[in-house]
Order: structure tokens, then sequence, then C-alpha cells
């Protein structure tokens, strides 16, 4: 279980965050939702650990990780799939999948993720990440290295940003099929309708707050009623 | 009998674990032949005046290959070699080549290595040359090659140039003259540290109709190493020429990249593609959230650039 207490964080004298308190339930699939600029990627890397919180605390299945690094969270079972993934040069998928799972991965099994999220396995083991390949594509990749991490927390920062050809129900079924094979919490940063349609719980914010928390059940039409101020979500 | 330190060297820079008891090969260490072995298509001709050797490739001569590393080990040693390579017509063959040096002394131990490749018609080779310097002496080690080709019509050359460490100071001096329908193709990868200093100079000129030249340079610079790296590419007729220089600078590192490309034909494509910069942060995070230190990420990151 996470859990966020009171968490804030400012950038350049600006409040990203504001008093952030959140609970995320083992096996939940949450989607967090809200207006750009609101704060949700951000939140992302907090719990990350890539920025730090100038308050507040952040507790995993009831430890304080908040002073924690990237690194130790990331072993402590915290995986983070980037909105813009990161070119390398001299690396390649097979390199990174391995990296990702955490051992020396044959090219059997590092082919299965792949397949996974719709790439022929063959084409791109041994291509690097560089700029060879399209965002699409390396988006995709992205999300086939968080996969092969297995770990207990997953956070998306707008996995469908980008996706290109594959169609959006493969990235939903990839979704769906993580929490059910790895039985962890996946929570994922989205406008997209369909994927706030399969959330357990959807958390809402909007200039650094939490506005709206609960079951999919209870948010859903209150985001939808024809006279929400702000629809920043996007219909499929 | 090999002294440890010359059978590693030997393992080192021409993947052999001892003198070869077949194959062609040329072993040198210190400025004197350890070992040489002709066969009946890699004839190794040791030059009448004693300053270097002459291989013959004969012509159609497939899959064989030949070693010629040269070794080191003395300290205030300079020793100077000349060797020329004959590759007949058709004939396709790897070349293992490279310098290592042991120095253990305080004064300079220094190997400058002069190759000419002389390429056949529709001839292939892929020429694989690898430095290293080691030793705990105070001396310097230092390898200055040089790699001139001559490549006839339809002829393809591939090289590929590794320095990783231990190389106080190096100047690499490549040219290469490409006649209708050759190719040339120079991939040198190059790690500096500590006070090192590298310059690479490449000079290509693109004289036949359809020749093509591609020089991929990827390097990293760190502590307080200098590296400089110099590429000129001349288009003589329609033809295409690629040279890409990519560097990674750490700590007090420094490069500099001195591209020039010519079109003295309307018809030549020549393109030059330079990156230098640090390791990008966002590189080293996305590595730790999959559970590296951030001293893990930065190896992987050159590592794999290095590759």
């Amino acid at each position: 279980m996470l859990e966020l207490r009171d968490v804030s964080f400012s950038a350049d004298g600006k409040e990203i965050l504001k008093d952030i308190n959140l609970v995320i339930e083992d096996e939940k699939f949450v989607v967090v939702t809200g207006p750009n600029g609101g704060g949700k990627s951000t939140l992302a890397r907090v719990i990350a650990g890539i920025e730090k919180p100038d308050c507040g605390q952040i507790l995993l299945d009831g430890e304080d990780i908040t002073a924690w690094g990237i690194t130790k969270r990331a072993n402590s079972g915290i995986s983070f799939a980037f909105q813009q993934p990161v070119r390398f040069k001299g690396v390649t998928v097979k390199d990174l999948v391995s990296l990702a799972s955490g051992r020396k991965l044959s090219t059997e099994k590092a082919c299965e993720y792949l397949s996974e999220v719709g790439l022929c396995a063959k084409d791109y083991i041994d291509r690097e990440i560089n700029s060879s390949l399209s965002g699409g594509e390396l988006k995709r990749i992205e999300i086939a290295t968080v996969m092969a991490r297995k770990t207990k927390l997953t956070l998306f920062d707008e996995p469908e940003a980008g996706i290109d050809l594959w169609s959006f129900k493969n990235l939903i079924d990839v979704f769906e099929r993580m929490h059910r094979e790895i039985k962890g919490s996946i929570l994922i940063i989205s406008h997209q309708e369909r994927i706030l349609d399969i959330a357990d719980e959807i958390v809402v914010i909007s200039g650094g707050r939490i506005s709206q928390v609960g079951p999919k059940e209870a948010v859903l039409p209150e985001i939808f009623r024809p006279d929400a101020c702000c629809k920043y979500f996007k219909e499929v | 009998m090999l002294s440890d330190i010359i059978k590693n060297l030997l393992s080192e820079v021409a993947g052999l674990q001892s003198i070869p008891t077949a194959g062609a090969f040329n072993i040198r260490s210190n400025g004197k032949s350890a070992g040489r072995n002709s066969t009946d298509t890699i004839q190794i001709v040791p030059k009448e005046n004693g300053s270097g050797i002459d291989i013959y490739v004969k012509s159609g001569t497939k899959d064989e290959s030949v070693h010629i590393p040269a070794l080191v080990t003395e300290t205030d040693l300079h020793d100077v070699v000349y060797n020329d390579f004959h590759i007949g017509e058709g004939a396709d063959v790897t070349i293992v080549a490279g310098c290592g040096i042991h120095n253990c002394g305080c004064g300079i131990s220094q190997h400058d290595g002069i190759h000419r490749f002389f390429v056949g018609k529709n001839a292939k080779i892929k020429y694989i040359e690898k430095h290293i310097g080691e030793g705990d002496g105070h001396g310097q080690n230092i390898i200055n090659p040089q790699t001139h080709i001559i490549a006839e019509e339809n002829s393809y050359v591939e090289m590929d140039t590794v320095q990783l460490k231990g190389v106080d100071s190096t100047k690499r001096i490549s040219s290469a003259k490409l006649a209708a329908g050759a190719t040339v193709v120079i991939k040198e990868k190059i790690k500096t540290h500590g006070k090192q200093y590298a310059e690479t100079s490449f000079d290509v000129d693109l004289d036949g109709e359809g020749s093509s030249a591609k020089l991929i340079s990827r390097s990293v610079a760190r502590d307080n190493s200098r590296q400089l790296f110099r590429s000129k590419l001349s288009g003589n007729q329609a033809c295409y020429g690629h040279s890409e220089c990519d560097a990674i600078i750490m700590d007090h590192g420094i490069v500099a990249a001195e591209p020039e490309i010519i079109a003295n034909n309307v018809d030549a494509t020549l393109i030059h593609e330079a990156a230098i910069g640090k390791i990008a942060g966002e590189q080293l995070t996305k590595l730790m959230t999959l559970g590296l230190t951030e001293q893990e990420a930065e190896a992987q990151i050159i590592n794999g650039f290095l590759k």
C-alpha cells in the first residue's frame, strides 16, 4: 500500500502540489486525471523519487520512504514509465529489458515482453534505443520495460501519448493483463475515457490539489456532468 | 617461452593466447620479430631494410585472417614499423593488428605503426585494430598509428579501431583514396582519462563515381583528458560521404571536433554530424528507476555507447 500524507511540492517559487493526501491500496487500478498543468506528472515523479517533496510523507507498506532516492524506491517495488521515453546510443532494446528485469534475459524471454506490446520482437531486440526508433516504438518499449519489472506498484505517465498504429484496445489489454498477472497496484496518469473506464478508483487533480477521489462509479459521472466547468478528458 | 606480460598483451590486443602454430601471423615484440608464419595464400615478407613487413594476399583468397600485433614492454623504446598490405583482386580477409604497451619504467614507451593498404578490385577486408597501454611505472605510453588506404574499383574496407585504456598520448592519422564503387567504413572508439590526449584525423578522397565513405567516431573523455577529432571528406565525383562524431564529456574532459566536407562535384553528397555533451540527466534517471545506482547507470551508458 502506498500512502501520501500532506505532500507538497514547489518549483521556481510556484506550488505544483499542495497538501496531497492519497492512499493506493494493494492490487488497485487507479487512474489520475485532471487538466494539463494540474500536477499529475509531478505527483508520479514524487512517488518515484525523481522529485523531492517540500513537506509531507510518503509511506510504502507502512515504511516512510520520503527520504529514499530513486534507486532504493525502484528496488523496493516502484516502477515508472516515462511520458517521453529516453533514448540511449549503443544500448539495445534487449539490454534495457534485461536491466529492467534485473537479470540477464534470454532472447526468447525478452521477445515475449516485446510481443506483448505489439512489437515484432526479432525486428527490435537488437536495435539501439536511439533516434532511429519512432516515438510510438519507444513508448511501447518503455511499457515493456516496466512489465519486465513485475513490481508491486507501477506508475504510467500518459501511456497513451504517442502510441501510433498499435490499437488503443491492445494498450488496455496490456494494463488489464498486468493487473491480473502481476497482482500489483497500477497508477496511470491519463486523460483517456477508455482508460478511466477500467479504473477501480479515479483521482482528479486540479491546481495542484486533489479535487475528487473515489470509485469510478462515483467520480466518472461527476467528470462528465454537462455543466462540468472544464472538460479535460478525451474520447477515443 | 612467452612471459605472462606478453601473453596478456597478446590476448588483449589480438585475442591470441600464445604464438599460433598455424595461419598467417607476424608478432613484433620490442621492435623485433617474435614469430612469423606465411600460408599458401598469405605471404609475409620482411622488408629489405628491416623497417617492417609486406603482406601479400593472393587474389581470390577467401575467409582467411592474418594477425600482426606489435608489443612493447621496454621503457625508453621508440619502435617505428612500416607494414604494407597488398590485397589481391577478389580476396576476402580479416586483418587483426593493434599494439599493446606495458611500461613499468620512467621513460617513454612508444610505438608508431604506419600501415598502407593496397586493396585490389572487388576485394574485401576487415581491419581490426586495438590499442592498449598498461604498467605501473611513471613513464608515458604513446601510440601513433597511421593507416593509409588505396581502394581500387568496387573494393570494400571496414576498419574497427579501439583504444579504451592506458595510452597517454595518441595521434591517429588515417587516409583513404577511393576508386569507382569502392567503400570504406571506419568505426573508432576512444576513451581517455587522467591527463591523456587523443587526436584523430581522417582524410578521405572520394575519387571514383559511386564511391562511399562512412566515418563513425564515438568517444568518452573524463578527468582532465583531451581529445581532438578532425575529419575531411572530399567528394570529387558522384559519391556519398558521411562522418559522425559523438562524444561524452565527464569531469573536466575536453573534446573538440573539426569537421570539413568539400563537395568538388555537384553530384557529391556529404554529411557531417557531431554531438558533444555530458550524459543526459534523464538517461541516468531512467536507469535508476530500473534499480541501478547512479554509478551503475553511468557505467551502463558508457559501456553501451562504446560497445
